[in-house]
């Protein structure tokens, strides 16, 4: 098995009705855990206490939690199994985000050579980016 | 057929350029009666343009004739303010393409080109699945 390093992100929800420390402690765990199966955590934000679109687990509302990691495809499939055995963790979705980056990336560059190339057509273009046009 | 064509629009001179685009469609009828034409392309032309009229829009045939409903050219959202990137987080830009129901817009609504439309529908399945989104919002 020869997998690649990639980057995912895991969006996970905890309950809403634990206590501050013990939704930290969720937090921790999950990202201990992720460093067990074998991912590097690359970042972890609370993304707070939102209403769910639908009912999960007969809870409206849940606390999101945006998890980044890098890794192996094996490895982020154990983390789901953790999350999955995770009773706090009421839902998660993971996405594998680094092509979307390399993507991303080659659409700027472009745009960057071309603001280099016709500064005065691109201003009047890119009028809500003037970093590019400053470069 | 061709050149019966060219004589007459060079003899009617000045009414030639209108006439000639509402006579085309009419023409495998016409050239059974050359003297008829004149007549014939008063009603003909309305009359072939009919049934052409509400259908020949896509096909593009329609330069410059009174056209009863004016629609905008609809254009792509993501093309134009140049957003590059649909994500599956970003909830207010997905509900604009979310109906009341939950359900996903279809381009012909939108406007949305085909290469946004497939990332969009992508990223509201993904937000579906987080409860970011509604699958059915209930009544």
């Amino acid at each position: 098995m020869d997998q690649h390093q990639r980057i995912y992100e895991v969006m996970y929800i905890v309950r809403p009705d634990l206590a501050e420390e013990e939704t930290e402690r969720v937090i921790s765990t999950v990202e201990s855990g992720a460093t067990a199966a074998g991912l590097t955590v690359k970042n972890v934000e609370r993304m707070g206490k939102r209403r769910l679109a639908y009912k999960v687990r007969k809870f409206q509302d849940g606390l999101y939690v945006l998890l980044t990691v890098e890794g192996k495809g094996g490895a982020v499939a154990e983390l789901e199994r953790r999350l999955r055995v995770a009773e706090p963790v009421i839902k998660y979705i993971t996405v594998r985000v680094d092509e979307e980056q390399k993507r991303l990336a080659k659409i700027k560059k472009i745009r960057d050579s071309k603001v280099r190339q016709r500064p005065q057509t691109a201003e009047a273009a890119a009028g809500s980016e003037p970093a590019p046009a400053t470069a | 057929m061709a050149d019966e064509e060219k004589k007459e629009t060079t003899t009617t001179g000045g009414e030639a350029p209108e006439a000639a685009a509402p006579a085309s469609p009419a023409a495998p009828s016409a050239p059974s009666a050359p003297a008829h034409r004149p007549y014939g392309r008063g009603p003909g032309g309305p009359g072939g343009r009919r049934p052409g009229g509400p259908g020949g829009r896509p096909g593009g045939r329609g330069e410059g004739g009174p056209r009863k409903f004016f629609r905008r050219k609809k254009v792509c959202k993501f093309c134009v303010e140049k957003i590059d990137s649909i994500n599956y987080k970003d909830v207010r830009l997905l509900q604009q393409f979310v109906a009341e129901r939950g359900k996903i817009v279809p381009r012909r609504l939108t406007g949305v080109c085909t290469p946004h439309q497939r990332r969009l529908t992508a990223a509201i399945k993904q937000a579906r699945n987080i409860a970011l989104l509604p699958f059915a919002a209930r009544y």
